[in-house]
């Protein structure tokens, strides 16, 4: 079983949904990661999203934007980001890590080279945002050979033929964007979301995590009543980005926010 | 690459269903637009064989943009080149100044057809958002124009052009600030306002079906200038050549003469301070394949698969990428693909608004300067066909600045 899914396995026996934090890697420099990292998982993530930098995330909005272009100033390339799982690995064997970026960087590394070193770091699962199962054949192959999930995107506008299409590529997870929009939108409805997930959950039973849109404990806690995992990205970013200026800041900061995220999602 | 033999090719026949040239194109936007980009491709599959909006897009071709436009014997330039008799299909004389507004009239009837009410575009220097506002206005669409705050500061005279038409531009200040960014910017409003929103692109760029729809409706630069030459001097000409930045100009003229093996083919990329440099916009003749603003094609790049910053003179060729078509005839060796200077590209401005009083855009002084270098290798009964895909008047401050007048 992949460590995705025997978290999913656990946390299920257990009656409690996934936290899931994205962090941009490399934001506001290399060094923060590794511990950001280990701070949240110590705050109740129970997985980690770590986001490659890519100079033109075009599916994300301004925060997430920032946070890319604050990692590139260093140079944090695909490598780099697998070199910072691998240091991640050392003192945590257990807690999954997916990828979130474009397809562009895992396109030049070439998608057997991808898969061999993302395996040897310790990743878990990859999400390249900009490419649908349809572009997908080969690198969900080179996935596959090396034990790393495919984890693709469900939106409001995938009906019924596509979310039958997508489940099926997809291992691990699925990842349901709860809005039309970009990342750090702030309308969350909900209702509508729910109304989604059971659509979805009629065609597949792998598990569901929603993201955008989910900014603080009360919308976290909603969230993971309809869902297995609740996915927070722009809010811990914003943060980040705040103190850019002041990286000390960033780990304590993000863990309190996690944290209060985390009795939310459990009291409720 | 360039010896394949091409002559069992159905150019026609490309893009494949789901959009591939070869190993080019595709469809690359995350989950959300996937639906919207599907609705689109039926919608204008529908219209491409519905012969009532056929008919409505040819009107609005003759009446409102002044179609077709002249192939005019430029003979005092060929006299003076002293090689080949060169033909400029005058892409100037449109309404709006340039070949834009083909597309922009065939997207926004599209547009229209599927109930959309507001329309939003990216642009690089202003001619593609001048032509979006234009048909925006004309039919009470709502229009919103992103445009990088490098190039707004560089094209104020059409960013106040666009003001006049009612369209709002929205300078976008992320990354390098200019088309490639705009892009990226116009791509979140569209995912944000599917419901009442339809993206003109610009060029023949993008996810499927815009590398196909984009040049369906520019390939009547191509056709006219096809039947044009024959009937001016009976033949077909020896060669064609286009400037390419996202490349529709250059697709326009080159579609419908894909299948005559016996005409040359160049498409002129931006060299900008020179290829060696590293300062240009030349993603064909000096960048390799990576995947971008949803189609896999040629791109700057750094060895880490970041986007990087181009230069050229010409704002509209000053792009990253380029369409996935030029990407698979380069590949196959239909077409070939060069570069010329900023420094080349004015002595081709100046060249020709001296010898035949025509002031040619920045861009398109691309594709002249490299016919000043192929003229003169060809035989003066050859004909060379150049695309003067705009007029230059939006220009004058760079030029005036280049030559350090101030006006």
């Amino acid at each position: 079983m992949s460590r995705i899914a025997a978290r999913f396995a656990e946390l299920r026996a257990a009656g409690r949904k996934a936290l899931i934090p994205y962090v941009t890697a490399g934001d506001p420099n290399p060094s923060v990661t590794v511990p950001l990292m280990h701070a949240l998982v110590g705050a109740g993530a129970d997985i980690i999203e770590l986001g490659v930098p890519f100079s033109d995330p075009m599916a994300d909005g301004e925060v997430i934007q920032k946070a890319h272009e604050r990692a590139l100033v260093h140079n944090v390339s695909l490598r780099n980001v697998l070199g910072m799982v691998a240091e991640f690995r050392q003192t945590d064997a257990n807690t999954p890590v997916v990828l979130m970026g474009y397809l562009n960087p895992v396109e030049i590394m070439g998608y057997a080279e991808f898969a061999r070193a993302a395996q040897a770091a310790g990743v878990d699962g990859a999400l390249t945002v900009d490419m649908p199962p349809e572009e997908s054949h080969d690198l969900i192959v080179a996935l596959r050979e090396h034990a790393i999930d495919p984890i693709f995107l469900l939106a409001p506008t995938s009906h019924q033929a596509r979310i039958r299409k997508i489940t099926g590529a997809a291992s691990g997870f699925v990842y349901y964007v709860s809005l039309k929009g970009v990342t750090g939108a702030a309308s969350l409805d909900v209702s509508a979301v729910a109304a989604k997930l059971a659509e979805i959950r009629a065609e597949t039973d792998i598990p569901i995590g929603v993201g955008f849109g989910i900014s603080d404990a009360a919308s976290a806690a909603a969230i993971a009543k309809i869902s297995d995992a609740v996915v927070v990205g722009s809010a811990l970013v914003r943060r980040i980005g705040e103190h850019a200026a002041t990286p000390e800041k960033v780990a304590p900061t993000l863990a309190g926010l996690l944290r209060e995220m985390r009795q939310a999602m459990d009291a409720a | 690459m360039g010896n394949l033999d091409t002559s069992n090719i159905d150019f026609g026949a490309m893009p494949t269903a789901d959009g591939h040239f070869g190993p080019y194109g595709g469809i690359f936007v995350a989950e959300t637009l996937m639906e919207p980009l599907d609705e689109l491709r039926a919608a204008y599959e529908e219209m491409k064989n519905d012969p009532a909006f056929q008919a409505e897009f040819d009107r609005d071709l003759a009446h409102y943009v002044g179609r077709p436009s002249p192939l005019y014997h430029a003979e005092r330039w060929s006299r003076e080149l002293g090689g080949a008799q060169i033909y400029l299909k005058r892409e100037d004389l449109n309404h709006t100044g340039a070949h834009k507004i083909n597309n922009t009239i065939g997207q926004a009837l599209l547009a229209r057809r599927m109930g959309k009410t507001r329309i939003i575009a990216e642009t690089g220097a202003g001619q593609h958002g001048v032509a979006s506002a234009t048909v925006a206005a004309r039919l009470g669409l709502e229009c919103v124009v992103y445009m990088g705050a490098v190039d707004v500061e560089r094209q104020k005279l059409n960013v106040f052009r666009m003001n006049l038409l009612g369209a709002k531009v929205v300078p976008v200040t992320s990354g390098s600030k200019t088309l490639k960014d705009a892009l990226n910017e116009a791509m979140r409003d569209w995912v944000t306002n599917v419901d009442n929103t339809f993206y003109i692109i610009g060029t023949v760029a993008g996810p499927h079906p815009y590398p196909a729809m984009v040049r369906d409706f520019q390939a009547v630069i191509g056709r006219e200038a096809r039947a044009q030459c024959l009937e001016q001097t009976g033949r077909l000409p020896d060669a064609l050549v286009a400037c390419v930045g996202g490349g529709s100009n250059a697709i326009g003229l080159f579609h419908p003469f894909l299948a005559d093996k016996d005409v040359a083919i160049y498409g002129v990329e931006a060299a900008g301070n020179g290829l060696e440099t590293g300062m240009h916009a030349a993603p064909l003749c000096a960048g390799k394949p990576g995947v971008l603003h949803g189609n896999r094609t040629y791109l700057m790049e750094s060895p880490d698969g970041q986007i990087i910053e181009t230069h050229s003179i010409s704002a509209g060729l000053d792009y990253p990428g380029v369409g996935p078509e030029h990407a698979w005839l380069k590949d196959i060796g239909r077409a070939n693909y060069v570069a010329v200077t900023d420094d080349e590209a004015m002595v081709a401005f100046d060249s020709l608004t001296r010898t035949e009083g025509i002031l040619p855009a920045l861009e398109s002084s691309h594709a002249l300067a490299y016919a000043m270098k192929l003229a003169p290798t060809m035989a003066k009964d050859k004909i060379l066909i150049v695309n003067l895909s705009g007029r230059g008047d939006k220009d004058i401050h760079t030029v005036a600045t280049i030559k350090g007048i101030e006006i």
